[in-house]
């Protein structure tokens, strides 16, 4: 069994009025699948309102499913006894930066997560400055968050959870309200970790561009996973991301449209170097 | 800018008074205020004296940074220095038209005037060299034993802290929102009180939305990182009295103890 897994998840938003009788139903997660690997780095890719979020916050048991059931590490979080482990476990990174930073000082906000699960002092203070480290905010450990630019107080907020030790981070929108910039070093990031301590990411975003280096994407729409595969497998098919609403990267739809005019490009052209490669190969045969 | 402003007047230094646990500096302060008001006698007065000149010198925190909290005051000072003057009842010194000064007004106005400038000088030593923050920690941990009788000190602790963190996102908020209702044509600065009372209403009312928001947002975000109120809770950076500590608590209540023996024993010529 994967890390994570959920089998036929249904989450409903039910909106009742003041004497307590529903007036409305939504269907946020509609008999979801899912099956990640640990070690794996997923996105997850979707439009305003396609479940994505809601998906995430069952992951970190702050939210319950209303059918169906959903595992983190073996756990099913639908347990109350298992909410505290499971939050453990699966660390959360949410997208404004401002809101979820509690201390007025770097460290001790990195430290927060520790004191909750009862981690001796000394222990707590190692632990800040491994995350710290691992995130490249450490010489920052003792300015306050104020002063920090969006992408350093998403780093603090990622060191934050890591300093929990998760086998899992779900990064919900992170680089939603950053400039480019930020978004660049919050997803380096998030591979870093990937890469260098094994921690499964799970990111959830609408930017097409932070995806192309994940092992695999899983595309929603109103509740359902409606695609998944490699990036490759996912942006060979432009015509159906579009019918999703999703912005297929520009590099990626210049190849597909050279492809159709008739140029010998394959399907599922992912960065600038990929094009810039097949475009000087054609025109070496054309010479 | 806005975002630079620092709570509490904190003034970073490195001296031992700075590093004195939270607690020792919150009980001298509340010691020093005692023995403010109950010495009596110019001995008295002058071990006052000497003891805060003392602290003052030992905490490197320049003079004029303690005098603007006097200002502050000055109005008080001249009322209640009034009121003593021409209320007291006793000996008459000077009267003219309906104001009598007598002897006894004159002193008590005078050492009326001394105490509180003394109060005002003692209590700035502490917040010029205590963060906001380490005097919550002191504040939650000397409180802890009322949480037997069912006060939620830990939560009020923990609400204090997160307020003083979020004074500055705020305050950076209403500015934004300031200008945003400006450039639609709102008045922050005509009108007489009552109009500019009203005005502020498409300022507060964005300024509260967004502040529940931000509210719910920093709960999950505090549910997500297991937070479980405070029981089970370590702490990263826990008090621990020291030597200095020790010998703190020791030198105030040998201060206290002069001060009252003073009062005792020497007790003119007030």
């Amino acid at each position: 069994m994967g890390i994570i897994k959920a089998k036929q998840l249904v989450h409903e938003y039910i909106r009742r009025d003041e004497e307590g009788n529903v007036e409305s139903i939504q269907t946020a997660l509609d008999h979801v699948d899912l099956d990640v690997q640990q070690g794996d780095f997923i996105a997850i890719l979707g439009h305003n309102g396609s479940g994505k979020s809601t998906l995430a916050k069952h992951i970190n048991a702050l939210l319950m499913p209303t059918e169906g059931s959903l595992w983190v590490d073996g756990m099913d979080v639908s347990k109350e006894e298992n909410i505290l482990p499971v939050r453990q476990t699966a660390g959360m990174v949410f997208q404004n930066p401002d809101n979820q930073i509690i201390a007025s000082v770097v460290e001790e906000d990195v430290g927060f997560g520790p004191e909750n699960i009862g981690v001796p002092t000394d222990e707590i203070w190692q632990r800040v400055e491994e995350s710290l480290k691992a995130v490249g905010m450490l010489k920052y450990r003792h300015h306050s968050p104020n002063k920090l630019s969006g992408g350093q107080k998403q780093r603090v907020a990622i060191a934050g959870v890591v300093a929990m030790q998760p086998k899992c981070i779900v990064l919900d929108e992170p680089t939603a309200m950053l400039d480019p910039n930020g978004r660049k070093e919050v997803i380096r990031t998030a591979h870093e970790l990937n890469k260098k301590k094994g921690v499964t990411i799970i990111l959830i975003t609408h930017y097409m561009e932070e995806v192309v280096d994940a092992d695999k994407v899983i595309v929603m729409d109103e509740g359902k996973v409606v695609m998944q595969g490699s990036p490759r497998e996912i942006f060979s098919q432009v015509g159906t991301l579009k019918e999703y609403r999703l912005d297929v990267p520009q590099v990626t739809i210049l190849a597909d449209l050279l492809r159709q005019s008739g140029l010998d490009i394959p399907l599922g052209v992912l960065t600038r170097e990929e094009l810039t490669g097949h475009i000087l190969r054609i025109a070496q045969i054309g010479a | 800018m806005l975002r630079d402003i620092t709570l509490g007047q904190y003034y970073p230094a490195n001296s031992v008074i700075h590093k004195l646990d939270p607690r020792v500096k919150l009980f001298s302060t509340m010691i020093y205020i005692i023995s403010l008001f109950c010495f009596k006698g110019i001995a008295a007065l002058l071990t006052a004296t000497v003891f805060l000149i003392a602290v003052i010198r030992t905490s490197k925190v320049p003079f004029r940074f303690m005098v603007k909290g006097l200002k502050a005051i000055v109005i008080l000072m001249i009322i209640t220095a009034a009121f003593n003057l021409f209320l007291t009842p006793g000996e008459p010194l000077v009267s003219f038209w309906i104001f009598t000064i007598t002897a006894e007004g004159l002193k008590n106005a005078i050492l009326m005037a001394i105490r509180l400038t003394y109060l005002i000088l003692g209590t700035s030593i502490m917040t010029l060299t205590t963060t906001p923050n380490q005097l919550t920690d002191g504040l939650e941990k000397s409180l802890m034993p009322l949480s037997k009788i069912g006060v939620p000190v830990h939560a009020i602790a923990m609400m204090m802290s997160i307020a003083l963190r979020f004074i500055p996102i705020l305050i950076e908020e209403t500015d934004k929102i300031m200008k945003a209702q400006m450039a639609r044509g709102a008045d922050f600065v005509s009108g007489n009180l009552l109009q500019r009372v009203k005005n502020m209403i498409p300022l507060l009312v964005p300024l509260f939305v967004s502040a529940f928001r931000r509210a719910d947002d920093l709960a999950m975000a505090m549910e997500a990182r297991c937070y479980n109120g405070g029981e089970g809770r370590t702490k990263m950076k826990p008090l621990h009295y020291e030597r200095r500590d020790r010998l703190a608590y020791l030198i105030v209540l040998g201060y206290f103890a002069i001060v009252l023996v003073c009062r005792t024993f020497l007790p003119f010529p007030m």
